[in-house]
């Protein structure tokens, strides 16, 4: 188990480090892409150039810039940001992550209740008309791209029938941090939360669903039925427990891309100033300090993430620790 | 020549295989093959085509991209403005009237395009710049769907190269394949994607003579079919590898057949039913992806528009012309849905095996992603 762990670590290490090069490669050695030229302004005289070079290291060979972006990101933690000078960069990001984390939170917890009953309603009565109409209702919100079904959500909530009492609760697009004001923040949250949840419930229930039906062909259950075990029993004790372990490990994937980052989509449609919002915003202003440091967040998120559901598995199935 | 042609009447190696798992040894489901004659892939359509509902989203689907593939040629009669250019002073009659396309604000700030008209030119009304939503409605479908396709093949075949390759020569070859595949697996598909096509749209793309132009289709075509190259090349290679231990490929081998001879006329048969049951699930896949590449403007750049950029360009008069943005999005969700259905279909059909209990696969090893994580 020790030499395991131990493997595990090393190439979770390994994986990051190369993640960090590629990107560092993706933004500083593709030709045409000059950060001074981002910075220098508008039509800049060479000289200028060659200051904002000089000042930020980039008239030095590559290996040492890379050198110098990493130091100062995970070592000294003092790397500003290009566009917005004097920002720090790490700050920042830690600033994002909890408006991330509330959303992904939350919308988790909606997915997995959801996609928990749903695939246990559709997997028992299987084949009849509930789980048939539970199947086209997931087919189609696994569909739905997330920004459009956002637009969509707040076409109805904000303006369409905001003036009717089930919606006129909801406040204008924005957050508030749970500290200063949680009910408001659940308000804020709780359109959000459904649309983000909305995708994963339908991809989560067909998934649970399937596995459940698979569980349920296995020798243990049928010696379970044969022994006279109650239908809700055999169920709940024996084909929903198995068929969590796939669930929660693709959970954790999930969680891990959602929480770096990944609910990009559905935190720039609802106006929330996360992780994934910050990245988008970095990328598309071509502030490479703040997007090494996010895409670092957002991969080290899911390489970490990986290694533990590695890790939990190996734990639960000495099988695994031999392949 | 096929050293392992038993399936009577069959084509040989031809026999379906199941995603993720080696193909069924030719014969191995032969049973069925002795009853009903004819190939492998016969049996498979006939069973595509005993599914109703897949049967049903397949022509639908044909409609579709039919539709706004043909678009050149007819949508002057659905839309009488072009799709690609502005129409901010240009009137349109209406029962008789004559009523601009873009309104000044009764404020003074701002102006509204003009709503959907039955009677009117402009059936589902027209953006902010006065083109006709329904004309480019077909365009953006026609950009989707070509963007989606395209990917999704260019995926394919190099997926089944690079694993062809990486699991026939082994050693160092497959070592280094197989990590570089591992790298970009886990790298998250979104800010791969996403960092390429911000970097690329800035000044094109020039690789020796080729050069793409940043406003090309071809860029977010190839973006976003080499993020996901991973997920069809890991399962790929992994059939080669057994595959590549299988008797009648160590037979061909001992034979003396040349290699090119072995991979093209022993492996590659055998990994093509894999593949076939990845394309329509990745067109789907990709469709998404190019929309929400879109959405964020860094996909499709005018003056070309897809299902997605309209998305986004509708945002900014959500609230009073909804349709500008919902119809590009009730079509996308259309051709999606079509697309699962479809997917699942011919993968219920040459995997027939998936439909019974797999008692041996279950905790053979972690499961993992089958599917790429979605950006959400």
């Amino acid at each position: 188990m020790i030499r395991f762990l131990l493997s595990r670590v090393a190439s979770t290490v390994g994986v990051l480090f190369a993640l960090s090069v590629l990107v560092f490669l993706i933004f500083f050695a593709i030709p045409g892409i000059d950060p001074a030229r981002q910075m220098a302004g508008r039509n800049p005289t060479p000289e200028t150039l060659a200051a904002v070079r000089a000042t930020f290291g980039l008239d030095k060979p590559l290996p040492v810039q890379y050198w110098r972006l990493m130091d100062h990101l995970l070592i000294k933690r003092d790397l500003v940001s290009y566009t917005n000078r004097g920002v720090k960069v790490v700050p920042e990001l830690f600033a994002a992550a909890p408006v991330t984390l509330s959303l992904v939170l939350g919308a988790a917890v909606l997915w997995v209740g959801g996609s928990v009953l749903l695939g246990v309603i559709a997997a028992v009565w299987r084949n009849s008309i509930v789980d048939r109409l539970l199947m086209i209702g997931s087919l189609i919100a696994i569909s739905i791209p997330v920004f459009w079904l956002g637009q969509v959500a707040n076409l109805i909530t904000q303006d369409r029938f905001h003036s009717w009492p089930v919606f006129s609760w909801i406040p204008p697009l924005g957050y508030t941090p749970i500290t200063q004001d949680p009910v408001l923040w659940f308000k804020h949250m709780i359109i959000p939360w459904i649309v983000l949840a909305a995708l994963y419930i339908g991809l989560y229930a067909r998934i649970f669903r399937s596995s459940l039906i698979e569980a349920g062909h296995q020798d243990y259950v049928r010696t379970a039925r044969s022994k006279g075990i109650s239908e809700v029993r055999v169920v709940f004790r024996h084909t929903v427990r198995t068929s969590l372990g796939p669930f929660a490990s693709l959970f954790a994937l999930d969680f891990g891309v959602l929480v770096g980052g990944g609910a990009l989509l559905a935190e720039v449609v609802f106006g929330l100033p996360g992780v994934g919002q910050l990245t988008f915003q970095s990328l598309a202003g071509l502030d490479l300090p703040v997007i090494m440091a996010a895409v670092l967040y957002g991969g080290a998120l899911v390489v970490i993430m990986n290694a533990v559901v590695d890790v939990l598995y190996a734990r639960l199935d000495p099988r695994v620790r031999m392949a | 020549m096929t050293v392992s042609g038993i399936v009577p009447g069959g084509l040989g190696d031809h026999a379906p295989g199941t995603a993720g798992e080696v193909a069924v040894p030719p014969g191995g489901d032969g049973a069925a093959g002795v009853g009903q004659g004819g190939s492998p892939w016969l049996l498979a359509w006939h069973r595509f085509r005993r599914n109703r509902s897949a049967m049903t989203a397949s022509i639908l689907f044909a409609v579709v991209v039919l539709a706004c593939i043909m678009a050149p040629f007819y949508a002057r009669y659905v839309a009488h403005t072009e799709p690609f250019t502005s129409n901010l002073t240009g009137t349109t009659p209406i029962d008789g009237q004559q009523v601009p396309v873009i309104e000044p604000n009764a404020s003074g700030l701002g102006s509204t395009p003009i709503g959907p008209t039955w009677t009117g030119r402009y059936l589902f009304g027209a953006d902010t710049q006065g083109r006709d939503v329904a004309a480019r409605l077909l365009y953006g479908g026609r950009t989707s769907l070509i963007v989606g396709i395209g990917a999704a093949l260019i995926t394919a075949v190099i997926a089944t190269i690079v694993a062809l390759i990486a699991g026939f020569a082994g050693g160092w070859v497959d070592a280094v394949i197989s990590r570089i595949l591992d790298l970009v697996w886990a790298f998250p598909v979104y800010l791969l994607a996403i960092s390429l096509s911000t970097v690329l749209l800035l000044q094109g793309l020039k690789i020796g003579p080729i050069t793409v132009d940043p406003a090309s289709l071809w860029l977010p075509v190839l973006i976003i079919s080499l993020v996901y190259v991973p997920y069809l090349a890991r399962p790929v290679r992994g059939e080669v590898l057994a595959l590549r231990r299988r008797e009648f490929v160590e037979a061909a081998i001992g034979q003396g057949i040349s290699r090119s001879r072995v991979i093209f006329g022993e492996l590659l048969p055998n990994v093509v039913p894999t593949v076939i049951v990845f394309l329509p699930l990745m067109i789907a896949t990709d469709i998404l992806t190019e929309s929400s590449l879109s959405y964020l403007s860094i996909g499709v750049q005018a003056p070309n528009a897809s299902w997605g950029s309209m998305i986004t360009d509708g945002q900014s008069q959500l609230y009073t012309r909804p349709l500008v943005s919902i119809a590009p999005g009730v079509l996308l969700v259309l051709t999606i849905v079509l697309l699962n259905i479809v997917g699942d279909g011919v993968r219920d059909a040459i995997d027939p095996r998936g439909l019974l209990p797999r008692r041996e696969r279950r905790f053979r090893r972690r499961p993992g992603r089958q599917t790429p994580a979605r950006v959400s």
